[in-house]
């Protein structure tokens, strides 16, 4: 099992261990050990079908809804597996939120849309100091506090992605995951995204996956590469802080893929 | 490939740096003859001649800054273009050694009751750029072995100006009215010595390159000093 301690010296916010995922016979990511660093930005890059998103919805158990999807080993939250057959999905996806890559506001108000989820939980707060205070961290209060009643869908895609941050928010995770949050965006959209990302980790955890290597080297602060094995499985490679990543990676494969040199 | 555009932007930078380094070279070779020599024709050409280095140095660190902004260098990439801002700093200031070596040689020409250490000069001037040509071949190549081993080679320089250091001295004793030119000659001595620690950190460099790894490789006068360090 590969260590990681060096760069864990406390608890990780989420742990895999010896992780492999199956889609029926197909092995699409195998023996991957990742320990994520708490209230840190974490970026996991790699070529197209080396199980990156794979591994990112296995966070918060979103593969559960592929009929041939199959899980082994464990993924460690709070020292709990969340794969336990006594894991309840719903709530491991309160503590652990995703956003997507395409943003996708409900075709209801700006304010429905942050407050739909704390409802859904049965928040007994102050719902108006809920939704501003949501959309003043994911940076769109600004933006929005004259038309909450306008619908979501009437906002810029930028905005709209940060109207899908302030609703994950809305629910008090503890990690946020991202999924190519900005393919869909233009660069000063994009730019914002990171910008609001670095300032949500003072609080959250969170990991992006991204296949924008310039936006893992300008925005995370841990880097991890998967690539595709022999097998076309997918594994992790190397695993560590960003700037080492990018300055000097340990392994080739690393090396080839970010200096573009890949195949 | 998919980085070809990169790759052939890089090798000509290689190839300019090669040149900048050529014309230190020969800057500092010239300087040495026209001290040697008395040649103030030589020592005025090699003093204008300096801003050619200065516009190349801009030149190639514009290339580079350039390649950093439109290619996204990553890891090897990124480590050998950031040692070429580096390495091209050395060079400018090697050439600006030759350049104030020249400005001497033309001042102490024409005073035949000055005795330059000519042939020591040039000894020196020698193994520098001796160094200096390994060191570069050295950077170009990558060749991390090389560059760790010619920093050694500075030991001969410093002998020869330990030696001049006190002939210089001893100059300035004999004679006291001649304080001033015996000082430049001291500057002299001086720049030719830098002249092989800034090799040295071209090396350093080519280290970098190879391993990502940054540190002070010591030379061999930084050991004696050491070694004096722990006496004291």
């Amino acid at each position: 099992m590969t260590d990681h301690s060096s760069t864990t010296p406390h608890a990780p916010a989420i742990e895999t261990h010896d992780m492999s995922i199956f889609y029926g016979a197909f092995r699409a990511v195998k023996d991957v050990n990742l320990a994520i660093e708490p209230r840190k930005i974490t970026a996991i890059i790699g070529p197209s079908g080396c199980g990156k998103s794979t591994v990112l919805r296995s966070f918060n158990r979103m593969n559960d809804f592929i009929p041939s999807f199959h899980f082994e080993g464990e993924i460690l939250f709070h020292g709990a597996n969340i794969y336990a057959p006594t894991v309840d999905p719903v709530q491991v996806r309160q503590k652990i939120g995703m956003v997507f890559q395409k943003p996708n506001p409900f075709p209801k108000s700006i304010y429905e849309n942050v407050a739909w989820g704390a409802r859904i939980n049965g928040y007994k707060g102050n719902m108006d100091d809920l939704v501003e205070s949501c959309l003043q961290q994911a940076a769109l209060w600004d933006e929005v506090k004259d038309s909450l009643k306008k619908s979501g869908l009437s906002l810029s895609g930028g905005q709209q992605q940060r109207l899908c941050i302030a609703r994950a928010l809305a629910v008090t995770p503890e990690i946020i995951l991202m999924d190519e949050p900005c393919s869909a965006l233009d660069p000063i959209a994009t730019l914002k995204i990171e910008e609001l990302m670095h300032e949500l980790s003072s609080q959250y955890t969170i990991i992006i996956v991204t296949h924008n290597m310039q936006q893992a080297a300008r925005a995370s602060d841990f880097t991890a590469f998967f690539t595709m094995d022999t097998d076309r499985a997918g594994l992790m490679v190397e695993y560590g802080p960003t700037n080492q990543i990018f300055i000097t990676p340990k392994d080739k494969r690393t090396e080839d893929y970010i200096t573009g040199r890949f195949g | 490939m998919a980085r070809e555009s990169l790759d052939r932007a890089f090798h000509h930078i290689q190839d300019e740096v090669l040149l900048l380094g050529s014309l230190v070279e020969q800057a500092t070779l010239d300087a040495a003859t026209a001290l040697r020599t008395r040649d103030k024709e030589l020592a005025r050409r090699v003093s204008k001649s300096d801003h050619i280095i200065n516009e190349k140095r801009f030149a190639i660190e514009n290339a580079v800054l350039i390649l950093m902004a439109t290619q996204q260098p990553m890891a090897h990439d990124l480590r050998r273009l950031a040692a070429v801002l580096e390495v091209i700093t050395e060079l400018e200031r090697m050439g600006d050694y030759a350049k104030g070596n020249a400005k001497v040689a033309l001042r102490l020409a024409d005073d035949e009751s000055i005795d330059i250490p000519g042939r020591e000069f040039s000894q020196m001037a020698d193994l520098g750029v001796g160094m200096l040509h390994r060191a570069l071949s050295a950077f170009i190549a990558e060749d991390e072995q090389a560059a760790r081993s010619i920093p050694a080679e500075d030991n001969l320089v410093d002998e020869i100006y330990n030696r001049v250091y006190h002939e210089i001295v001893h100059a300035m004793i004999a004679a006291p009215s001649k304080i001033d030119h015996a000082n430049l000659l001291m500057w002299i001595a001086h720049n030719l010595e830098r002249f092989a620690d800034r090799v040295t950190n071209i090396c350093e460099r080519t280290i970098f390159i190879a391993t990502g790894e940054l540190f002070e490789l010591d030379s061999a006068d930084d050991e004696e000093d050491e070694e004096d360090d722990d006496q004291d």
